[in-house]
């Protein structure tokens, strides 16, 4: 199956979906105002990720979740240190210099903040197609970009070259912080998503 | 010290003495590095899967039976000998997993054992490794040394 423009629009689309509720469980969880642009939604390869991203050895904190039921797939939210700073700091008063400082208690935070981003985001598009979408526990792993993001795009390389790729930006206070998503659907998942929405395939 | 040759994902260079090859941050991913001292050839090649399942002639280096074999039939065109050839290789990380699901399969060790199983039906001898494990490498390859460099976040260097 060869993805075409209508299928790329709707990738998009589905990316686009549950961004906003996603930002809102953030502020929730670390009560605190948080704003966020309409986030940038876009289909990428490897190579174009990782500049995006700021190169293949710039180092991030990955978060990889699974979803499975009707449909199945992975999410891999990257987080960079502004990001992981503002969580942090507004949990536990954390003044994070570098990740080399980052222990047990911060990775479980992160994970459990990660955990309920990516499940408001699952949740909306659970809601809209009305479909049962579960997701697995967090694995998580501090490392240079390029290696966090190959193992999870080499899986998907017989699926698609590319993947959903969506940037968000975050306001609190005087601060702005980054973090992405990817969004990797099975070719399975895919046509019965496409399908959902009445798309041809 | 020469600059750097950088070699992409699904990529292969093959430089001469004294140039130096580099790849960043592979996961999952293994780099092979292939000497032939007598030639004063190197190779390095970036393998993002295991088998080119689907004859895609496009990508050979993205797999590492077609991606290896290519870089071993273009060193020998240019002058070298399998017979003289050695290799080192690095990567194959896993850099997550997630209990229970089916999804993320253990792509690095699939990789690994691509590589080793092409490297000995070419019968090109593996003098030094470093793969597996959960974190990622930028590999540095110098030609005239045939000395492996291993970068890691958080860790020391490593010279295989």
């Amino acid at each position: 199956m060869e993805l075409n423009e209508i299928h790329m629009d709707f990738l998009k689309e589905i990316g686009n979906i549950g961004a906003g509720n996603a930002a809102t469980s953030l502020s929730n969880m670390l009560s605190k105002r948080i704003e966020m642009n309409v986030p940038k939604v876009s289909l990428l390869d490897y190579n174009d990720i990782v500049d995006s991203i700021g190169g293949a050895e710039n180092v991030l904190v990955g978060v990889l979740i699974g979803f499975e039921g009707d449909i199945e797939g992975l999410i891999l939210f990257l987080l960079k240190k502004e990001f992981v700073h503002l969580v942090l700091n507004s949990l536990m008063g954390t003044e994070l210099k570098g990740f080399e400082e980052i222990g047990e208690l911060e990775l479980s935070a992160l994970s459990e903040i990660s955990n309920i981003m990516v499940s408001s985001y699952v949740n909306s598009i659970s809601t809209l197609t009305n479909m049962k979408i579960n997701i697995t526990t967090p694995s998580l792993n501090i490392d240079m970009a390029g290696a966090l993001l190959d193992a999870v795009t080499a899986e998907f390389a017989e699926v698609a070259d590319k993947v959903v790729f969506i940037k968000e930006k975050y306001y609190c206070q005087n601060e702005t912080a980054h973090s992405y998503m990817l969004l990797l659907p099975t070719m399975s998942s895919l046509k019965t998503l496409l399908k959902k929405f009445g798309i041809d395939i | 010290m020469s600059s750097y040759v950088t070699v992409g994902i699904s990529d292969m260079k093959i430089v001469k003495v004294p140039e130096v090859l580099i790849s960043y941050a592979l996961g999952s991913c293994v780099g092979i590095c292939i000497l032939d001292r007598d030639a004063k050839l190197a190779g390095m090649a970036h393998i993002m899967l295991s088998y080119n399942k689907n004859g895609d002639k496009e990508n050979l280096f993205k797999y590492a039976d077609t991606g290896i074999t290519e870089m071993v039939r273009q060193m020998e065109i240019m002058g070298g000998l399998k017979s003289r050839m050695i290799a080192k290789i690095a990567g194959g990380a896993k850099m997550f997993e997630i209990q229970g699901s089916s999804l993320l399969g253990s792509i690095g060790d699939r990789n690994v054992a691509a590589v080793k199983e092409t490297l000995e039906k070419l019968k090109i001898r593996i003098v030094s490794e470093d793969v597996g494990k959960n974190y990622g490498r930028t590999i540095i390859f110098d030609s005239s040394t045939g000395d492996l460099t291993i970068k890691s976040f958080g860790k020391d260097l490593l010279v295989i």
